[in-house]
This record gives C-alpha cells, sequence and structure tokens, in this order.
C-alpha cells in the first residue's frame, strides 16, 4: 500500500478535491451488468413506480462506489482504505433524459489516528439532498 | 412480524469459491467510470505494492450481497424480501482484493431488531481467500418495511 498523501501533510479539516458524478439510465444498465444487481426499480419506470418511487433510481452501491472516488483518487491508491461504510438515506433518482443526474461528492479529514490512518467524512448530494448518511472511510496515508 | 432472535449469531456454511477474474475487475472499474491503472495495469498496482491489479473497494459486495441471499431466503427466518431495503453498508479491508483471489463467503447473522415496526437486520460476510486468511468483512444492513396493512 503506497498512498501518495503523507500522513504528516494533513490535518484534522483538510479538505479532499471534490468531484461530481454524472448518473444516466444508461450508467445504470451498465452497472447492473458489471455488478449483477439487476433489481427492476434501477431500469424499469413502470415498475419503479408501481413499488411507490418516483422513478428509477441508482443503485445504492453505485453511489457508495462513486462517493469512495474522493478518497481513492485523493489518496493515490485504492488499496489504502482500511474501512469504509454509509447509510443509504435518499435514492438518487435518474430521470429518462440525456442529462440523468448529478452525484456531488465532497469529503474532510475529520480524524487522524495512530498507524498513519486518517477518518475521512464524504459528503453525497444530489438535488440539494444528502444521499448518503455516515459516510466514512478510513485510509492509511504515507 | 418481528423475526426470531434466535437466529442472532447464527452462521451458514461458507460459499463456494468465487474466482476473481482480471476482466471483471476492469468491467466494474469501466462501469463505476473509475480510471484508476491498479485496477486494469499490472505494473501499475505493483507500483503500489499490489501482487495483481486490485478491485475498486465495492466490488467484493457483488460476492457477499450473493452469499447474504442464502439468509435472505432461509424459509426458517421468513424475512419478506420483498419488503426489503438495504440500509447500511460497512466494509472493513484486511487486504484489497486483487485478481486470482478465490474468495469464499461465510455469513453470519449480526443482529435482529425492530424498529417501528421495521425488522432490521445485520448480516456479516466474512471473505477468505484460499489460504484461510481474512480479507475483507462485509456488513450488510437490510430493513424489512412493516406490511402498510397491519
Amino acid at each position: 500500500m503506497t498512498a501518495k498523501v503523507s500522513y504528516g501533510s494533513v490535518e484534522v479539516g483538510t479538505e479532499l478535491p471534490a468531484q461530481s458524478f454524472p448518473v444516466t439510465r444508461a450508467t445504470l444498465v451498465q452497472y447492473a451488468g458489471a455488478s449483477g444487481d439487476f433489481n427492476p426499480i434501477h431500469w424499469n419506470e413502470k415498475f419503479a413506480r408501481e413499488v411507490g418511487l418516483p422513478d428509477v433510481i441508482a443503485h445504492g452501491m453505485f453511489t457508495m462506489a462513486e462517493a469512495v472516488r474522493v478518497v481513492t483518487d485523493w489518496a493515490g491508491d485504492p488499496g489504502a482504505v482500511v474501512d469504509y461504510g454509509v447509510r443509504f438515506t435518499k435514492p438518487v433518482v435518474v430521470p429518462n433524459d440525456d442529462k440523468g443526474a448529478l452525484i456531488e461528492v465532497s469529503g474532510k479529514v475529520a480524524a487522524k489516528l495512530d498507524d498513519n490512518l486518517v477518518r475521512v467524512n464524504l459528503v453525497a448530494m444530489c438535488d440539494g439532498k444528502k444521499v448518503l448518511g455516515m459516510s466514512r472511510a478510513v485510509v492509511r496515508l504515507a | 412480524m418481528a423475526l426470531d432472535q434466535s437466529f442472532v449469531g447464527r452462521t451458514y456454511p461458507p460459499t463456494p469459491a468465487y474466482e476473481v477474474g482480471r476482466e471483471k475487475i476492469r468491467e466494474f472499474a469501466e462501469a463505476v467510470g473509475d480510471t484508476h491503472p491498479a485496477y486494469v495495469d499490472r505494473e501499475a498496482a505493483r507500483a503500489l505494492g499490489h501482487a495483481d491489479v486490485i478491485a475498486p473497494p465495492t466490488f467484493v459486495f457483488s460476492i457477499t450481497y450473493r452469499a447474504a441471499g442464502v439468509v435472505v431466503q432461509d424459509p426458517q427466518l421468513g424475512l419478506d424480501y420483498s419488503r426489503v431495503v438495504h440500509g447500511d453498508q460497512k466494509f472493513r479491508y484486511v487486504r484489497p482484493v486483487r485478481a486470482g483471489d478465490r474468495l469464499t463467503v461465510t455469513s453470519t447473522i449480526e443482529s435482529i431488531k425492530s424498529l417501528a415496526g421495521n425488522d432490521v437486520l445485520d448480516i456479516r460476510g466474512d471473505v477468505h481467500d484460499e489460504a484461510g486468511e481474512l480479507v475483507v468483512t462485509a456488513v450488510t444492513k437490510l430493513v424489512a418495511r412493516a406490511a402498510e396493512e397491519a
């Protein structure tokens, strides 16, 4: 594990570069195939509406995969992540148009731990709503 | 209907080995739009100290979730899967998953709670490699919403 950021160079409050991740229906179909999660709420709006959703929604695990990229791109080594957890608080609604939805993720160092570990708190927003809660990653820095 | 508390601590037999393929890792990385070279280029992964290309952190969920299916579909437990949503997800990594790993998952029911009529179930999946070493632990919280007519 070889992170590119040194433990000594960060402080509590250090902000990670924020990123935005677009998601369209095509993204969801591709993710369904790659992950093996073919739940129709992620691609069939008729089905989604029948079970009470406003429209097709993104896989929670897709959003979780995107959010941690703020940490892995910053740290430089995805293998340096030792702990990662999220709560799925609000769905990412993906309309059937060219634009889809945009997941905006920011992160901040919330704690410096032993053994060069830091805890990063992530915030993931879509359409002005927080889509992940308790979103935290622990990563080992150099 | 509240689930039977006596299922807490129940461990299910390990799954057959899942072999992690480099093209499956590439497919997953492309699907999440992640272009990090450690997912597709063995030399880049080695330069970071990994034996082979590694998988993105959430890749292993595809394996642990399939394993959790035996719990979810255990007829004795009696969970109504049509009402289940994914509440929380956590991973604790000992090391990253990498191409060539042959992984087995052992699922355990960590807790069962009843909150406002909803059944809340924590399923822990311990993922081991062929040598029997722990690679990652996944904890999946499933919430079975209370039936509306109740």
